[in-house]
């Protein structure tokens, strides 16, 4: 269990990004922060491993302070996709999958062994290997970041919108492949996003983060979708947007959903 | 004309070479001053200039230190400190030390701090130490910038090195300095030409070594330190 306690965080300019911001992530499920640019969920996200440290409160994982702990073997237990990839350019892509099983502790062949592995659980081709970074797109660079976060097995994984330059067909599967993982390796995850829909895909439980980090509304995704709790969660969910505004409809005996400009979606199964 | 034609024929001369304190001989005193400057140098200033590049402190301080120290002329040093420590090599040392810190400074920390902070977040937030962070990703990046301090210093030592012979027997400065007193052009030219050729040499031998780097199969990537893939937000 992850538990932030009245965190506070105030960068060297002043004003705080992060204000007196309290949840936790229950052991082994997933929670979703969402919210526009620049309301703090990078910096809730890094406090958890110690990237940032917070100017006033506590972040618990399990009940213990991570202040408390040092910061590398810290670290090197918990995954982290970074918003910027963060891979290292002069790295080929087996390698910086192997870095964080080589810090832990693992052989070089086994460290390489399992980033072939981990490759294979992105969904990048293994001929990849051995290119270096800049030699990827966007996309492919990003599922590299994935596969290092997974590549040691960590109980805790921080996704710091992981899926954003991935094309639609690329995300879905690593959104499903995420909720399998998430399923049958219990991960405790923390996951960010701009993407409402990739939060109602994947999360247990939403967490809407307006400005400065004060939480608009934390609830399950049908309860986020169902009952938004103010204007603002309204508006971000687009809880009137026609593509929420499903409709059934019958097309020669069978049973058709349509949003609510009368377009397919989809049929509906009792 | 006439004098260079001398002086080639001087340094066409076996004995010019081969004598005691002769050609040879002085060649190797000259890189060896010039090699032993710039490693002790470095051992200073290199690993100073990489941790200031590393914690991001006191880079304007040092900015304008070197750049004072770069100011000082290098002949005012050396008879100062030529006065207070005598004759030998001790003073010229000094005085070349001071010359080749200011280039191999900068080189370390503007190649370190030049490097893609995406990288080096990315590398801390996966549990590499701060001294792993230096060893396996700022120092390979930055590995370009570095050398290339070190081709600077390398340079200017070489060339200034002709002042040892001012308070000390050594190196190729004495054909110049010598030559001087004694009117023997041919022997000063000489002894220019081989300091010019010493230069070329080690900078030749610099700018093999770069090109050698910078096209081997990692090369593409020493330049594009940008942060791979950063999506709209
Ligand atoms: N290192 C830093 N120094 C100073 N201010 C910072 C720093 N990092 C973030 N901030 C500021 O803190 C606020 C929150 O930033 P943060 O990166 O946590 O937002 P975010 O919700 O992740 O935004 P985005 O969705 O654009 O990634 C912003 O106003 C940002 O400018
Ligand atoms: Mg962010």
């Amino acid at each position: 269990m992850i538990e932030f306690d009245r965190v506070t965080k105030r960068y060297a300019d002043g004003s705080p990004a992060v204000a007196d911001v309290s949840f936790t992530v229950p052991s082994h499920k997933t929670v979703v922060l969402v919210g526009s640019s620049g309301s703090g969920k990078t910096t809730l996200l890094r406090m958890v491993n110690r990237m940032v440290d917070p100017t006033s409160g506590r972040v618990l994982i399990d009940d213990v302070d991570v202040t408390t702990m040092d910061p590398v073997r810290l670290r090197r237990s918990i995954g982290y996709v970074l918003q910027s990839g963060g891979l290292l350019p002069h790295r080929t892509v087996v390698e910086n999958i192997a870095i964080v099983p080589r810090l832990n502790g693992a052989t070089r062949p086994d460290a390489r062994e399992r980033a072939l592995t981990m490759l294979d659980t992105v969904g990048l081709d293994r001929d990849l290997a051995s290119r270096f970074p800049a030699q990827l797109s966007g996309g492919q660079q990003q599922r590299v970041g994935v596969a290092r976060a997974l590549a040691s097995d960590p109980n805790i994984l921080l996704m710091d919108e992981p899926f954003g330059a991935v094309d639609p067909i690329v995300r879905r599967s690593l959104q499903h492949e995420l909720r399998e993982l998430q399923r049958t390796l219990g991960k405790t995850i923390l996951f960010v996003t701009h993407d409402i829909d990739e939060a109602l895909a994947l999360a247990d439980e939403i967490i809407i983060v307006a400005a400065h980090g004060v939480i608009a509304q934390r609830g399950t995704p049908t309860e986020i979708l169902t009952r938004p709790a103010n204007a603002f969660v309204a508006e971000f969910v687009g809880v009137d947007r026609p593509e929420r505004r499903l409709r059934l409809a019958d097309a020669a005996g069978v049973e058709v959903v349509t949003d609510a400009s009368g377009r397919p979606i989809g049929t509906l199964e009792r | 004309m006439e004098l260079l034609l001398q002086a080639f024929s001087w340094l066409l001369t076996p004995e010019s070479w081969t004598q005691q304190g002769g050609a040879l001989q002085r060649l190797f005193e000259h890189l060896g001053v010039t090699i032993g400057v710039v490693a002790l140098s470095a051992g200073i200033a290199l690993p100073l200039g990489v941790m200031i590049g590393h914690t991001r402190r006191w880079t304007t301080a040092v900015a304008l230190l070197a750049g004072a120290a770069r100011a000082i002329p290098t002949l005012g040093l050396l008879t100062l400190l030529g006065l207070a420590l005598g004759i030998g090599l001790g003073a010229p040392v000094l005085a070349l030390l001071v010359l080749a810190a200011p280039p191999l400074l900068a080189g370390a920390y503007a190649g370190v701090q030049a490097v893609d902070r995406a990288a080096v977040d990315g590398a801390r937030s996966v549990g590499m130490s701060e001294a792993q962070i230096i060893r396996s990703v700022e120092l390979p990046l930055a590995l370009p910038v570095i050398v290339g301090g070190i081709r600077s210093a390398t340079l200017q030592v070489v060339a200034t090195a002709t002042l040892a012979a001012y308070t000390s027997d050594t190196g190729l400065g004495r054909y110049i300095f010598s030559g001087l007193k004694s009117r023997d052009y041919p022997e000063l030219i000489a002894g220019s030409l081989l300091v010019i050729a010493l230069a070329l040499l080690l900078d030749g031998s610099f700018a093999l070594l770069m090109k050698r780097h910078a096209s081997a199969p990692r090369s593409d990537l020493k330049t594009t330190t940008t942060s791979p893939g950063r999506n709209p937000s």
